[in-house]
């Protein structure tokens, strides 16, 4: 399957996937019938006899992965097949995809740069940078435990690296991030932007980490808010936007920063 | 200050009228080609058109040219379209020796074509004294004939436009079908030439237009025989000693035909920019 997709641009939506199957020798009705199936499966039924030109990005999108899926592939590749649509789309042919993929019997190799794409189409991945395969492992695994800041980064969390020593991690410059588990030796410590809590000033109570820091950066971040934050580590917190005007926060102002050594996880490095 | 700034009125930019030493020249080349035209136009003999164009002379040479005409641009599309193919999509040494051949019947003298028809299929020819011995054919100065010239002098236009919609066409729907499990001659069918659609029709069109037109070449290698090898071109050409109205009478025919083709590319080429 292709990243723009190519759908036979003479052929209506029913041809398209219909081709495939005529290829390999099906007969005509019976093809018909196979892809006006496959149409229906990723809820495109009414787009049967359209022609590409009258489909919108994501209608052909779908389209096109009909087309990719109903000649039963044994290998499949997919190349971006979310890019270039809108959030809502793409969601929603990714729900259908994991249905289908799932229910297909072909390997399945998908590439992309968008992180729900591969935690929730795959069972097995791997994770690139610059040519390089720097992690591999379960979807749920890469998520929960990333092991370089690309990856990290990727599935949204914060990542600190050190040495575990009797309930913390101590990281190069002395900074200890305390954390519930045990351990000892090399160490990360990963931690949600979600639970990272900001004060304006130090906070007193249950919180054992608490760094100072200055903000660097506000990007709104779905429905919150997504600070950067210069502290002896970088750190990424997210908060709600009424927490932002109540801390009238902007870039360079100063707080503390402060996570849960409960919401910290402590992997061997 | 000075007025050679001001800006004349209507069609009129900042850098001015176009001069008269040039639009001067274009109105001449305009009359040029298009005083001949409607002088056919104006000395036609409107009041006996059509007894003319019935006449059994015009009529066996527009039987003759049609047939003839439909059977070379057949054998054009047959023959040129796997030729366009194998220039717009096989990757070969050679090819651009292989398209200076294509294209040279365009610039050769139809005449030419015909001395060289003539030696390859003629009696003595190369290939003619073999299609003789073997199947005791001769092709010259028969209807088969005409039809080779023909096939000779338009082959190239339809080669030409037929590649040049290949290549507009994105080889990438070639390749997605490949991955379909397409063969590489469904892929041509089904894909490839629906897509060149277009290109193919002007190219046949363009092709029959120019095989209609044919005379050098058809003169040289297949005569001008009444019923036989004189189509439209060499009608009119012998007419014209004769009976001077049916020769215009038919010129006329053949300039409403041109035009119409004309009209057709035209019509061809602005929906396919509008698609």
């Amino acid at each position: 399957m292709f990243q723009d997709h190519l759908l036979f641009p003479h052929l209506t939506a029913t041809d398209n996937v219909a081709f495939g199957l005529r290829a390999r020798g099906a007969g005509k009705t019976a093809a018909r019938d196979v892809a006006a199936t496959w149409l229906r499966r990723l809820d495109v039924a009414a787009l049967a006899d359209r022609r590409p030109r009258e489909m919108s990005g994501g209608q052909a999108q779908r389209v096109a992965i009909a087309r990719a899926l109903a000649g039963e592939p044994a290998l499949l590749l997919l190349d971006e097949p979310t890019a270039a649509l809108d959030a809502a789309a793409a969601m929603s042919l990714r729900t259908a995809l994991r249905d289908h993929l799932r229910a297909l019997s072909a390997v399945t190799i998908l590439v992309t740069h968008n992180a729900l794409d591969a935690l929730l189409l795959t069972d097995r991945l791997v994770v690139m940078d610059d040519g390089v395969v720097v992690q591999a492992g379960s979807p749920a695994d890469v998520a929960a435990h990333p092991r370089t800041q690309h990856v990290a980064s990727l599935v949204g969390l914060n990542l600190l690296r050190g040495t575990a020593v009797d309930g913390a991690v101590r990281l190069a410059d002395g900074t200890e991030v305390v954390a519930a588990e045990r351990l000892s030796g090399p160490a990360f410590a990963a931690f949600s932007p979600r639970s990272v809590s900001l004060f304006t000033e130090r906070p007193s109570g249950s919180p054992r980490n608490a760094w100072p820091g200055r903000v660097t950066a506000l990007t709104p971040h779905g429905d919150a808010i997504r600070v950067q934050i210069a502290a002896a580590v970088p750190l990424l917190a997210d908060i709600t936007p009424a927490a932002m005007a109540t801390l009238r926060l902007a870039p360079g102002s100063t707080l503390w920063a402060s996570v849960k050594a409960t919401e910290v996880t402590v992997y061997p490095a | 200050m000075t007025t050679s700034g001001v800006v004349p009125p209507g069609r009129g930019s900042t850098l001015g009228g176009a001069p008269l030493r040039l639009t001067g020249p274009a109105v001449v080349a305009l009359a040029f080609l298009g005083v001949p035209v409607v002088a056919v136009v104006l000395r036609a003999p409107w009041a006996s058109l059509g007894e003319r164009l019935t006449s059994s002379t015009a009529q066996e040479a527009l039987r003759l040219s049609l047939t003839t005409t439909l059977l070379s641009t057949l054998l054009c599309l047959v023959f040129g379209v796997p030729l366009a193919w194998v220039l717009a999509r096989a990757d070969f040494r050679g090819r651009s020796a292989v398209r200076a051949l294509v294209v040279l019947p365009l610039v050769l003298p139809p005449v030419v074509g015909g001395v060289a028809l003539l030696l390859a299929f003629g009696r003595n020819g190369v290939l003619g004294r073999w299609l003789d011995a073997a199947f005791g054919v001769t092709v010259p100065f028969t209807p088969a004939a005409v039809v080779l010239a023909q096939t000779f002098v338009a082959l190239p236009f339809l080669v030409i436009s037929v590649e040049g919609a290949l290549r507009a066409s994105d080889e990438r729907y070639d390749e997605a079908a490949a991955t379909l499990g397409a063969s590489r001659w469904l892929t041509f069918r089904r894909v490839t030439l629906p897509l060149a659609w277009p290109g193919i029709v002007s190219g046949a069109v363009l092709c029959w237009a120019r095989a209609l037109g044919e005379f050098g070449a058809t003169i040289t290698f297949a005569g001008s025989l009444p019923g036989t090898t004189r189509t439209l071109p060499p009608a009119i050409y012998v007419a014209l000693q004769s009976e001077p109205d049916t020769a215009i009478a038919l010129s006329l025919l053949l300039i409403v035909v041109s035009v119409t083709v004309l009209a057709l590319l035209r019509e061809r080429w602005l929906s396919g920019l509008s698609a």
